[in-house]
């Protein structure tokens, strides 16, 4: 059974992807403009994909896939969905304590299973050709090296002790095992400002708000709302708006944001967004505070923006690099992404914790018995 | 009449071209889009006490009070901020300048929530602040706006909300900014906003609201630089009858004028999570 919906959906995917690509082709006059002659970019995209950043290994220097080969990779997921979209069997056991070893968000006891995730149903398409990935320069598709000095301080602060412990496999097996170093050793979970600014509902994980803004495993809705002199585009993923200044200079350097500080202009029909002026934690998190994002965004048709990022960090990389990837149009809205507000996790989180510390050294902890042991 | 706009126009023109050219409205004129609708693209922000308290009221000692052995004093959470946690009296911003229309329960349970202020004002942990506070928080927000679209982003905790001018149909489900679907009665946008959580308040002074809060705003640009601003407040669970709040929104025509990062979040963290620090910082200032 399973074998013949693999057959089916290669079938229709290989066919869809050959009609798509002539549509593409074939649309390229119905981008609407604003009164003032621009294109309009306002709206919703779906930026989900299937396209990894870097290149795998599999496809060398191939910047493009077959048909066939999009086909199946959207096959692979489709197929994967459904597997793990089964009913689950109503007389299973538990898990065993600790889980079962699987990994990643939708693994594990507690994890997110595939109703949650929402990471694409195919590589993406620009011009008619797939691609195999969204780095396009370097052409292999994969990051520059990072500079000597970062590599250093990435070794100096791990042999400092300063990265935060992690169990081998980074499996959380329900010990404060970051005291096996001694009972006053530092541990991950000491203050919330050790934790990522995701869990601390300061950010959304995955860079979606960027720059550069990033696909996620869900949540992937961008809005464009365009006014002469700004566009603003808003982020599902912790209800960021990414506001830019067109024909605008940028911001003195002290004057630091989370999301950076972003102008505008158009060159031909290019929207052409510059970001600098970021923290020394920008939401891309391999940057650094003196990194400088150039996005472009254009229109390939009236249902399909194109969306390419040079990033330009000499601190982290010996050399700039480009991405590019589709941008679809959606016709969902943008629902709200209220984080913080109901982020009782970080509290569970940093209380567990105190928990496990104190039953490390054998005192009896407070508040609610751990009903497993 | 027409004749006369132009000489008057004229006269405007020669004695000041150059003012003329860089603020090319009259005090009349409002700026509009190509399609004709008023543009109230821009940044903007109220100047009034609403935030403090939506009904008329006198200056109080503090946002939180205390029975004190002759009068009111501050109470211990707002103790040390001295007049800075003082309350600036108003005449309210209550069309027909009453209080709001609360019944007996609902009035009793703002009083609650008002002598316990910074532990239940979902202002004071950063909370989305919802419909109509973010209109007055004491920040800017910018509009941004085209044929089809309508955007306010706040700069209060990065609030956002999409108007929605196509009329997508009732909200889904509730949220802390709520569903706003706008519509035109001619140069006035009309926002009629449901879907909102129960979660907001209206003000520092505990004026709270049910899961059935319906607000219908009104948008009028009465000059270049003033919106006119309205919002009525229906909820049958805790009000008697509806209520409307009325205030103007001044154009921040600073040229630097921006939304600034106000990540509150991060400036709640000791506040909310400092007690389950490995080692937690002192609480208490004595």
């Amino acid at each position: 059974m399973r074998n013949q919906i693999k057959t089916m959906c290669l079938g229709m995917l290989s066919l869809t992807g050959l009609v798509l690509a002539q549509i593409a082709v074939a649309q390229g006059n119905d981008i609407k403009r604003t009164p003032s002659g621009h294109p309009d970019l306002s709206g919703t995209y779906d930026v989900s994909t299937l396209t990894p950043m870097t290149r795998p290994r599999e496809f060398g220097d191939k910047m493009f896939l077959t048909n066939d080969e999009a086909a199946v990779i959207a096959a692979r997921a489709l197929e994967r969905d459904i597997e793990r979209n089964r009913a689950s069997d109503p007389n299973r056991t538990a898990p065993p304590q600790g889980g079962d070893g699987s990994t990643g968000a939708s693994g594990n006891v507690g994890g997110y299973n595939t109703f949650w995730t929402d990471a694409g149903t195919s590589a993406f398409q620009i011009d008619g050709n797939w691609r195999t990935s969204i780095i396009i320069d370097p052409p292999d598709g994969q990051f520059p090296p990072v500079t000597d000095e970062r590599r250093a301080a990435r070794r100096e602060a791990l042999g400092a002790g300063e990265a935060a412990p992690v169990r081998e496999g980074g499996a959380n097996d329900g010990t404060a095992y970051w005291l096996d170093a001694g009972l006053d050793a530092p541990g991950p979970y000491d203050n919330p400002e050790q934790r990522p600014f995701a869990e601390r509902c300061l950010l959304s994980f995955s860079s979606t708000g960027g720059p550069p803004m990033m696909p996620a495993l869900y949540n992937n809705h961008k809005r464009i709302v365009q006014s002469e002199d700004t566009v603003i585009i808003q982020i599902e993923m912790v209800h960021e708006a990414r506001i830019v200044r067109m024909n605008a200079e940028h911001d003195p350097a002290h004057i630091t944001k989370w999301l950076g500080d972003s102008i505008g202009w158009w060159e031909d029909d290019t929207l052409v967004v510059e970001t600098t002026n970021f923290r020394d934690t920008p939401a891309y998190s391999q940057g650094s505070a003196n990194m400088k994002v150039t996005e472009r965004f254009r229109m390939e048709s009236g249902d399909k923006l194109i969306y390419t990022f040079t990033v330009d960090d000499p601190t982290v990389w010996s050399a700039p690099f480009t991405g590019e990837y589709a941008w679809p149009r959606s016709p969902n809205k943008v629902f709200e992404y209220a984080c913080h507000e109901a982020n009782y996790a970080l509290e569970g989180i940093m209380k567990g914790a105190r928990m496990l510390e104190a039953e490390f050294r054998g005192e009896a902890p407070e508040g609610v018995p751990n009903p497993t042991r | 009449m027409q004749a006369s706009v132009g000489k008057f126009t004229l006269i405007l023109a020669l004695s000041s071209a150059l003012s003329l050219a860089a603020s090319p409205l009259t005090a009349q004129d409002i700026p509009r889009l190509a399609n004709g609708r008023p543009d109230f693209s821009g940044i903007w922000q109220t100047l009034n006490e609403a935030n403090y308290d939506l009904e008329p009221h006198i200056a109080r000692h503090s946002l939180q009070m205390r029975e004190g052995p002759i009068n009111p004093v501050p109470a211990i959470p707002t103790l040390r901020m001295g007049a800075v946690a003082a309350v600036p009296g108003s005449m309210g911003v209550i069309v027909g300048g009453g209080g709001i229309p609360y019944t007996p329960e609902a009035r009793a349970l703002k009083e609650e929530y008002m002598a316990n202020w910074s532990e239940s004002d979902p202002e004071v942990r950063c909370y989305l602040p919802g419909v109509p506070r973010a209109t007055y928080m004491p920040m800017p927000f910018q509009i941004v706006q085209s044929e089809n679209d309508f955007f306010i982003a706040y700069q209060y905790a990065g609030a956002v909300r999409d108007i929605y001018l196509d009329n997508p149909g009732p909200s889904q489900v509730d949220s802390w900014m709520g569903w706003s679907v706008g519509s035109w009665e001619g140069d006035t946008l009309v926002v009629d906003v449901t879907g909102l959580a129960e979660g907001t308040w209206f003000d520092r002074a505990g004026s709270h609201h049910s899961y059935e809060l319906h607000v219908v705003e009104r948008y009028t640009m009465i000059g270049p630089n003033h919106i006119e601003y309205t919002a009525t407040i229906e909820d049958p669970q805790v009000l008697t009858e509806p209520f409307t709040i009325k205030m103007p929104i001044y154009r921040r025509i600073e040229e630097n004028a921006r939304l600034m990062d106000f990540r509150c979040v991060e400036f709640v963290e000791e506040l909310i999570y400092g007690e389950a620090r490995r080692h937690p910082l002192p609480r208490n200032i004595d």
